[in-house]
């Protein structure tokens, strides 16, 4: 078994798989905002040196820069623990076969060497170095240096997968490492513990004395070995063949009996939320939600500008709605054949999903009425928004849930899982937020604040009076794309 | 009871299913069987809908299915895993299962009731999700679901695979109970010959698609059943 026997393999995995037609739109977006980075950091290492030598002709660049590592460090940290995971190769069918283990171990820890991450500071350092070097700097110096900023890179790379194999298991995995960034930036922040020097001193320490450079490679593998050890103590079966099995607790629910006949399904659907990592972690996303209004309103820039108000308005009210929405009926796809077989109304259905949009909307605009703190436009603005949320966008975002095609894997965590999202979803997004933010603001602009609070009200409820008109048409639209639906679902990704 | 009329389904253009006349009677044990390919499952999933035939139809008591949703309250089935709800408990399932038909908590508890010794412990009380249980626990939980809200067909593909001897046994007798003392139509599949031909008073064998046999249950059958699938591997 060589390397190249794997790299056929992940070749035909890429190629081969059933969503790689389907995903591409994805892809480019993925592809587009690549080049995007490569682009601004290219920019940023070419405009560094001459930039701080202008904004501070008084200091060195090289120091300036040097000072800003460790926020680099720590952005870099943030940044790949949220976009970047461990290359996945399903080892299973190598685990009976001639294969050293220690070499699907090796291979793969190689490969997250050749991550796109690993490659992007290049873009800034390489030009960054090169002007060093043209404007007088000693050759030896700044070429230690640079190996210096690589071996640091690889350090995060293989750090991060260890902060990754700690925190995967946990529910609100984004704590541990949004707790210790901040920690480091608090003590630094604070003057505690001077990382900024710390780090400075280090890269300035390689950068006049070469030889340093052996201690950030001694740490690099020492944590090779590390993730060496984990990996490989993973790759035994029973790990991933035994499942944690968790315990089960049951409540009848009772109280879903008052919705009548929509109640079992509603059952089903709070069930799905509290059961299952994907749907319960996107709960927690309500309290950022929430909070978000606190970027905005306590800014007196924003005091003025109703386009905010309606906007953040239909977020906060609207975050449960978007976010579990947008993937009806991809929930239920693992089991959408048994639905279709059985004896139920698609209305019933779709209504429950409907009456848990509603409630959301509701819980959520009575949580966020503290916000009137900030005045009582906001509240007012709020409550205009989530009158909009439940006459409009809960039945745009069902309507658009008839053209999901992809599958869900109930079991993935939610934050950058992009498993079920199509170019569909991308699309629903903008009028569900922007329009009314656009109506909302343009009539309070023209004519007067109240106006624009009437007009998003208004619209509400058209919404809400034609409740049965729009559940048949939308119903109707189910019907006509089930057995699209019952074959996409079926497909796995 | 099932009526099949002039039936094919066609992916791009390569007919995987040609059936032009197949009837099933009432309180039927019917048997399908057939190689790999040979349209087993295609055939069921046009009879629960779930995919559209490319002509033709199937009438399940006087109600073509791909046009009225009424035969769905008599109608029950259990093709694959996909057909669970991984993250509820088997009883909870159950219950859902019953609610979906009109049953409420008693009768659902009265049919489980029923099939204790099927189970054999390992389903029942066991605070586990499906998703949790082993895969044959997981086809037992699924048959029996199939079998609430007293149903008048019953379409069970591949029932005997993954099933412990002693399962298979008992599932034999109650798909036989089923048949004769209630008068349900069973839809079964199988690549076990020595299953079919014990449970099924009627086995038809697809090939490619067609029906090229169409056999009474006899003492002969299995004889006559291993003889063409063993002519036809010499080919």
């Amino acid at each position: 078994m060589r390397l190249k026997h794997f790299l056929n393999l992940e070749w035909k995995q890429f190629f081969r798989s059933a969503s790689f037609n389907k995903s591409i739109g994805l892809k480019i977006l993925m592809i587009f905002f690549a080049l995007y980075f490569m682009v601004s950091f290219l920019a940023m290492g070419l405009a560094l040196y001459p930039g701080l030598k202008k904004a501070f002709p008084d200091k060195d660049p090289f120091l300036i820069v040097n000072g800003f590592m460790f926020f680099y460090i720590l952005g870099d940290m943030l940044m790949r623990f949220f976009l970047q995971k461990l290359p996945v190769m399903s080892v299973k069918p190598l685990l009976t076969l001639p294969v050293k283990r220690n070499k699907v171990v090796h291979y793969v820890l190689r490969k997250s060497g050749f991550s796109f991450f690993n490659f992007l500071p290049l873009f800034a350092f390489v030009p960054f170095s090169i002007m060093l070097l043209f404007n007088g700097y000693p050759k030896l110096s700044v070429l230690f240096w640079f190996l210096g900023i690589i071996v640091v890179t690889l350090i995060i790379n293989f750090l991060n997968f260890i902060i990754e194999s700690f925190s995967s298991e946990r529910e609100l995995s984004y704590l541990p490492i949004i707790v210790f960034a901040g920690s480091l930036f608090a003590l630094n922040h604070f003057n505690i513990v001077s990382f900024t020097n710390l780090v400075s001193n280090a890269f300035m320490g390689i950068y006049n004395n070469p030889i340093y450079i052996v201690i950030p490679i001694a740490i690099l593998i020492g944590l090779y070995i590390i993730n060496f050890k984990m990996l490989k103590s993973k790759l035994y079966l029973d790990s991933s063949l035994k499942s944690k099995v968790s315990e089960v607790n049951a409540s009848s629910m009772e109280w879903t009996k008052r919705f009548g006949d929509i109640a079992p399904f509603m059952q089903l659907d709070l069930k799905l939320i509290w059961r299952n990592k994907r749907p319960r972690s996107s709960m927690f996303l309500l309290i950022l939600g929430l909070l978000y209004g606190l970027v905005f309103y306590p800014n007196p820039q924003f005091a003025d500008s109703p386009m905010i108000f309606g906007f953040v308005g239909i977020f906060v009210t609207g975050i449960f709605l978007i976010n579990f929405g947008q993937f009806i009926p991809a929930w239920d796809s693992g089991y959408y054949k048994m639905l279709m077989s059985q004896n139920i109304k698609y209305e019933q259905y779709l209504k429950s999903k409907y009456t848990l949009m509603i409630l959301s909307v509701i819980i959520m605009f009575v949580l966020s009425i503290p916000y009137v703190y900030f005045g009582w436009k906001i509240l007012a603005a709020h409550f205009a928004a989530a009158i909009y949320n439940i006459g409009v966008n809960s039945y745009v975002i069902m309507y658009g849930g008839s053209f999901n095609r992809k599958k869900i894997d109930l079991n993935q965590r939610a934050a950058f899982n992009y498993q079920g999202t199509g170019a569909v979803q991308w699309i629903i997004g903008i009028p569900l937020m922007l329009l009314p933010a656009a109506i909302f603001g343009i009539t309070a602009y023209f004519i007067s604040f109240e106006i624009g609070l009437l007009a998003l009200a208004l619209l509400g409820i058209t919404g809400i009076l034609l409740h049965q008109k729009l559940i048949k048409f939308i119903t109707q639209k189910y019907l006509d794309s089930k057995y699209k639906m019952i074959d996409a679902f079926s497909q796995d990704s | 009871m099932i009526h099949t009329k002039d039936l094919t389904k066609a992916y791009n253009g390569t007919t995987v299913l040609k059936i032009d006349e197949l009837n099933i009677p009432k309180g039927q044990s019917f048997g399908l069987v057939g190689n790999n390919g040979a349209g087993k499952t295609t055939y069921f999933s046009l009879l629960l809908d779930l995919i559209k035939p490319s002509t033709g139809n199937i009438t399940n008591n006087a109600i073509v299915v791909d046009e009225s949703e009424d035969w769905k309250p008599f109608t029950s089935a259990f093709i694959d895993e996909s057909f669970l709800i991984g993250y509820l408990t088997p009883e909870e399932y159950f219950y859902f299962i019953g609610e979906l038909r009109g049953q409420n908590k008693a009768d659902v508890d009265n049919v489980i009731s029923q099939f204790e010794d099927f189970f054999h412990g390992e389903i029942l009380g066991q605070k586990k999700y499906l998703r949790d249980l082993s895969k044959g626990n997981q086809k037992k939980a699924g048959i029996v679901a199939a079998l609430i809200g007293n149903p008048e067909v019953i379409i069970l593909d591949e029932p005997f695979a993954n099933l412990d001897p002693t399962t298979q046994i008992r599932l034999k007798g109650i798909i036989k109970d089923l048949a004769e003392k209630k008068g349900v139509t069973v839809l079964v599949s199988s690549h076990d010959l020595l299953h079919v031909t014990d449970v099924c008073e009627r086995i038809v064998v697809l090939e490619k698609g067609e029906v090229i046999k169409d056999l009474e249950t006899n003492a002969a059958t299995l004889k006559e059943l291993e003889a063409h699938f063993s002519g036809t591997e010499m080919v």
